[in-house]
């Protein structure tokens, strides 16, 4: 057994065990620290199949900003989540039932299956040889799937609009900035001129 | 590289199947909810970058570029759906999400 192949079974075992325990801890928090590391051990897995800006980028985006987000919301309602825990053994028959109908018909489908003679020959992005996975993917990504790229990037916009106006909350009471009011204000209006006698004081 | 395509696909097909058991029995709690979709949609990932080291064509790779960040606009926007939800109800109990019943 080599590295490689004793770093997958590491990273694969960890990364289920954590999963599990993603659903099947009693509290929230606990799930999403669970979570953190099943990606931090789904980066080990694309690091060993060669994808080290995905890896990366896991890392980054769903640890620093998904999993962080999950942790912000979880602390910041006040739920008693011990109630949410009612219904878990009772569906559990039906859960493992169906779980275990769709691993089996998945790991069917893997049994007989393999890779068609002509699915090699037709890729349409070949890996560059000697280029490093970031520079290959860049290059890809900024000329053949440049509208896509751009369409994502709207998504983001749409989802960080649609979060922010979600969640936005106008108090009553509270002083704001009027522009309108203040740029008409003139010397007339704001300015009053007041003819004080000598040594009597306002 | 010694471990087969078989061997990746078996481990993102057990993920995908935690995945899913986790919606059924966590049916309660929208935020374990949104955490096995997170986990199927990880699973996804781990499937399109295996094909594409194994194939080696970049494409999947591209793809789970934009999965990823389609996932993060998913959260985002679930997470501020179920703020606004309990700031509006005080829980965040899904059998109570029946406003529109009629």
């Amino acid at each position: 057994m080599n590295v490689a192949t004793l770093f997958f079974y590491l990273f694969s075992t960890v990364m289920i065990a954590s999963a599990f325990m993603v659903i099947s801890s009693r509290n929230p928090v606990h799930s999403v620290l669970f979570l953190i590391l099943a990606f931090f051990n789904a980066a080990g897995l694309f690091l060993l199949l060669g994808a080290e800006f995905l890896a990366m980028i896991l890392v980054v985006v769903y640890v620093g900003a998904v999993a962080v987000l999950f942790l912000f919301v979880v602390m910041m309602l006040d739920v008693d989540f011990a109630e949410f825990k009612q219904g878990f053994l009772q569906y559990l028959p039906i859960g493992g039932t169906i779980g275990g109908i769709v691993l089996a018909e998945l790991v069917l489908v893997l049994g007989a299956w393999s890779i068609g003679p002509g699915s090699i020959a037709s890729v349409t992005t070949p890996t560059p040889p000697g280029m490093t996975n970031t520079l290959a993917l860049g290059r890809v990504l900024y000329t053949q799937y440049v509208y896509l790229f751009q369409a994502s990037g709207l998504i983001l916009l749409t989802a960080m609009i649609g979060a922010i106006v979600l969640t936005l909350r106008h108090k009553v009471g509270v002083k704001r900035q009027n522009v309108e009011v203040q740029n008409a204000r003139t010397p007339a209006e704001a300015v009053e001129i007041r003819k004080v006698a000598s040594r009597q004081g306002v | 590289m010694t471990v087969s395509l078989v061997q990746f696909l078996i481990v993102a097909a057990i993920l995908f199947t935690l995945g899913v058991a986790g919606i059924i029995l966590n049916r309660k709690n929208i935020i374990v909810v949104l955490m096995s979709v997170e986990l199927i949609l990880l699973s996804v990932n781990i499937n399109l970058v295996a094909f594409s080291a194994f194939l080696g064509d970049l494409t999947g790779q591209i793809f789970a570029l934009f999965i990823l960040t389609v996932a993060a606009a998913e959260a985002a926007i679930g997470l501020a759906i179920l703020v606004t939800y309990y700031r509006n109800r005080g829980s965040i109990a899904v059998e109570d999400i029946n406003m529109m019943k009629g």
